[in-house]
Order: C-alpha cells, then sequence, then structure tokens
C-alpha cells in the first residue's frame, strides 16, 4: 500500500518538494515542565509524516502549534509560508479550512447524531446551504469509512473504532490540504487499527492530502508512514524512512521497534 | 504566608481578567452575525421547558406553605383578609423570582457547567475552534441569551403556580372563592410590584447562564474538573443571584418607593 501511495505522488512530481507545513526550532513550556525543545520538522505536500514516540513527550502539543491552539514560546510555525503565530482571527480562520485536525477521542459533538456533526463544518466552514448538496456529501464522507447505516446514531450509540471513523469523515468532508491525526488508533483493538490506518492511507490517495500522524502504534506507523520521526523527551532524536529506523544503529531507536514489531 | 497571599491575590485577579475577556468575548459574538437560531431554540426548550417541573413543584409548595405559615399570624391580628395580597406582593416581588432562579441555578448552572466541562474534556470544544467554526457563538451565545430569556418566563409561570397554590391552602381553611382570591391578588399589585421583579430575573438568568458557561470552558482537561466546574458554577451562580437581588432591591428602594 506504501508503494502505492509514492505512486501517488509521483504522478504529481511538481508538487512533492513544496513545504506545507515549517516547523522552525520551536519550544514549549507549561509552567517548569519543557515539553518541546528545539524541535523542526518540514511537511511536504501529499506527505504522510509519522510522529513516534512514547506518550507525553509532546507530540500532540507540536501539531497544536500548526493550528494555532497553541502558540510556542520560540520559534515559527509556518502553513503555506505564513506564520501561525502573526495571523488574526480570520486568517486563523481560513487556516483552519484548510488543515484538519482528528483528535484522539474522535471528538464527536455529543449532542447531534452521526449526520449533524458532519453537517456542522459543511454549513458553518464552506457555508453550503443547499441541502441536497449537503446531504449528497454527507453520505459520501459516510460510504467511505463505512459508517452510512450509522447516520442517524448519537456518538453515544457508537463503538470507539466507529467514533474514530466518523471523527474522520467529519474533518475530511471539508476536504483538508493537511490532516493531524492525533493518536488515530489508540485504545482500539489490532484489526479496528489497521482498518483505521488503512483508511488514513486511503484518505492521502483519495484527496491528495498531507498528513503528520501523531502515534505510538507501529503498526499504524508502518502502513501509513512515508517518512517517520523519532520523539523522546521533547525532541527529535531520529528521521528516516520506517525500514531504516527499524534497521538503525541507535539503541534507543531501535527499542521503539523492538517492542512491537 | 505573605508570599502565599499575594500568590492568590495573582490569581484572583487573573480569574477577574479571564472572566472579563469571556465577558467581552460573549458581546463581541452577539453581534458578529451568524447567530445559531437553531441551537438558540434548543437551548430554550432544555433550558425552559426542561425546568418548568421542577419550577412549577417548587412554585406550588411554596405558595402553599406560606399561607400555611402566615394564616395563623394574620388571624392573630385579625389582618386574615390581606393573606392573598401578603402573598401575592412577597411572592411576586421578592420569593418567587429568588427562589426560581436558585432552584434553576442548581439544575442549569451546574447542567451547563457539567456539559461544558465535559466538552472541553473530550475536546469537542478544541474540534469547533479547529473546525474553522466559533464555539462561544455556538455554546456560549446560545446558552446565555436563552437563561436571559428563559428564567423571566419561568419565573411569570412559577409566580402563577405559586399564587394557585396559596389559593388552594386557603380554600381549604377559609372556603375563599378562586375569582375573590385572584382578584385580590391582582388588585393588590402594582406596576412597581411587577416590572423591577421582572426585571432582575433578566440579571438572574443572565448570571446564570454567564457562570454556567465560564466555569465548564474554561475547566481544567480531567474528569475530574466536569464535577468542579459543575459545582463551582451552582455555588457562583446562587453567591450571584443574591448580590443582584440586594442591588436591585436597593435600586427599587430608591427609583419606586421614595
Amino acid at each position: 500500500m506504501q508503494t502505492e501511495t509514492k505512486h501517488t505522488q509521483k504522478e504529481k512530481p511538481a508538487d512533492n518538494n513544496e513545504v506545507v507545513v515549517d516547523i522552525d526550532h520551536i519550544s514549549k513550556s507549561f509552567g517548569e515542565k519543557e515539553v518541546l525543545k528545539d524541535i523542526t520538522l518540514k511537511l511536504k505536500r501529499g506527505e504522510n509524516v509519522v510522529v513516534l514516540g512514547k506518550s507525553g513527550q509532546g507530540k500532540s502539543v507540536t501539531i497544536q502549534c500548526i493550528v494555532g491552539l497553541l502558540t510556542p514560546d520560540a520559534g515559527t510555525v509556518k502553513v503555506f509560508g505564513d506564520n501561525v503565530a502573526e495571523m488574526n482571527d480570520e486568517q486563523l480562520k481560513e487556516l483552519r479550512t484548510r488543515v484538519s485536525f482528528l483528535f484522539q477521542s474522535g471528538a464527536l459533538y455529543d449532542s447531534m447524531t452521526v449526520r449533524d456533526n458532519l453537517e456542522f463544518p459543511l454549513t458553518r466552514i464552506l457555508k453550503i446551504k443547499d441541502q441536497v448538496e449537503i446531504d449528497k456529501r454527507v453520505e459520501e464522507a459516510l460510504d467511505g469509512v463505512g459508517l452510512l447505516d450509522a447516520i442517524d446514531k448519537l456518538p453515544s450509540d457508537l463503538s470507539g473504532g466507529m467514533r474514530k471513523r466518523a471523527g474522520l469523515a467529519r474533518t475530511m468532508i471539508v476536504r483538508p490540504e493537511i490532516m493531524l491525526y492525533d493518536e488515530p488508533t489508540t485504545g482500539l483493538d489490532p484489526i479496528t487499527s489497521r482498518e483505521i490506518s488503512e483508511l488514513i492511507l486511503n484518505m492521502q490517495k483519495k484527496f491528495k492530502t498531507s498528513a503528520i500522524i501523531i502515534t505510538h502504534d507501529m503498526e499504524c506507523a508502518k502502513i501509513t508512514a512515508d517518512r517517520v520521526v523519532i520523539m523522546n523527551e521533547g525532541t527529535y532524536i531520529a528521521e528516516g524512512s520506517f525500514d531504516e529506523l527499524k534497521n538503525a544503529d541507535d539503541k534507543l531507536v531501535r527499542s521503539f521497534f523492538n517492542e512491537t514489531t | 504566608m505573605a508570599e502565599q497571599a499575594v500568590t492568590g491575590y495573582k490569581k484572583w485577579l487573573e480569574g477577574i481578567g479571564e472572566q472579563g475577556v469571556f465577558f467581552t468575548g460573549f458581546f463581541r459574538n452577539i453581534f458578529r452575525g451568524g447567530f445559531e437560531w437553531s441551537e438558540f431554540v434548543r437551548q430554550c426548550y432544555e433550558i425552559g421547558y426542561r425546568s418548568m417541573m421542577l419550577v412549577g413543584i417548587t412554585s406550588f409548595i411554596m405558595g402553599l406553605v406560606l399561607i400555611l405559615q402566615l394564616r395563623p399570624s394574620m388571624l392573630q391580628m385579625g389582618a386574615e383578609a390581606m393573606l392573598p395580597k401578603t402573598l401575592a406582593v412577597s411572592f411576586i416581588r421578592e420569593i418567587g423570582p429568588v427562589i426560581i432562579a436558585i432552584i434553576c441555578a442548581g439544575k442549569i448552572a451546574s447542567g451547563i457547567g457539567a456539559e461544558l466541562g465535559s466538552m472541553k474534556v473530550t475536546e469537542q470544544i478544541d474540534a469547533m475552534e479547529v473546525s474553522g467554526a466559533n464555539p462561544l457563538q455556538y455554546l456560549v451565545v446560545t446558552r446565555i441569551i436563552a437563561t436571559s430569556v428563559m428564567i423571566p418566563l419561568l419565573t411569570i409561570i412559577g409566580d402563577a403556580i405559586g399564587l394557585f397554590g396559596g389559593f388552594l391552602a386557603l380554600n381549604f381553611t377559609d372556603d375563599i372563592s378562586f375569582s375573590l382570591y385572584f382578584h385580590k391578588c391582582i388588585s393588590s399589585l402594582e406596576f412597581i410590584d411587577l416590572f423591577p421583579a421582572l426585571v432582575k430575573t433578566i440579571f438572574f438568568g443572565f448570571a446564570i447562564g454567564f457562570v454556567g458557561c465560564y466555569k465548564g470552558y474554561n475547566s481544567n482537561k480531567g474528569t475530574e474538573s466536569v464535577g468542579i466546574a459543575a459545582n463551582s458554577a451552582v455555588v457562583t451562580a446562587s453567591l450571584w443571584i443574591f448580590v443582584i437581588d440586594a442591588v436591585a432591591v436597593q435600586l427599587t428602594s430608591l427609583l419606586f418607593y421614595r
């Protein structure tokens, strides 16, 4: 599958080197604790970058800085060439229509059905008024993640895997150019984890999105990654393809892979 | 010791500042356009209709009990005929609005605090924000306006039910007719009994909505925070109701009863 993805990228060679997210030497502390220490990362168009690391290492903080949920203490985050920290409300809103974020829990709105959850970004962000168009896009998105049967269910009636898939459909419905996945397979059984990982890959192929995937699931990293970055104690310690890092000389890097693969 | 006091004072000032920012954000978003009418109507239903039974029962019992408690004293003074008037004036001016607001603070402020708190914990508010939608407009503006509209309506309904409770209690003992009782109640009320009482309920509603939203929206990210947000919303909203009531009574006295 990875080969197929790379083939897709080869179809658009001109775009391949365009850096869509440029994280340049950022640091972030919460009180006394320094969570990010001089992090630098570039995401190219159409590329899937997986950030691997143990829990509590600041992986999620990195992607929260990309959408302006958090502001780094030092360094800059540029998305499509613009510094996120210098954006006003309107520019941030505009940015967030091009960059989607899948939260760890799926973050579906409890009080709404799955249909309403998916309609929410269509009516509020894309400002689509035509109900026929809205219904079509909602059904298409749910069909894409195999959840059409659950369209009128409430999030409380869905399993963990279904919630993640519905969350994925909600983020993809606005057809973003960049996807940020925060632990997309955490808490799921191996079969559902694999399904979600394959969905992520399919989304990349179908919509040509670039993505940063935060995970500590090796199976997910293996399926989705074009490039893997390993994070430890707030800093990146290694970068390369999945196979390169798996066979790396560094003991610490190898230990990430040896535990599960 | 002094250091702790300074830290506490700083935290208190920060809290005031945060509330000021939240308050400004609320007003800015009312006039920003794209008002969420469907969510506002849903909140009116949740806040108003779903609280009606609680408000009705409480008001009915309050009216009934007040007559039963007042009657022996009034009888001693030979002022039995004044019972409908006494109940009407005390209930509509003070007891009704305050009791109903306190009951609603317990139900609605805690509900809003817990709902927004759990939305915060489960990252739903963050999801709304990063999706480019405006969580303040969708979650906060609708709830605060809904409480500001529904608490006065609930108070009007509660007042009527409370007076009816008083009628039943009086009818058991004194066999007063329905029309005579309500004639006495209504004829004893003046504009200055009704208007300030109604206006202060709008502020009670605002306080309930604002405190509930503020506590929930700014809760920490942990399940424990949901309980803290709900609890703190009830306590703070109840306190604000008494403060607003005290100010309203003073203002009413200055403006109307001199």
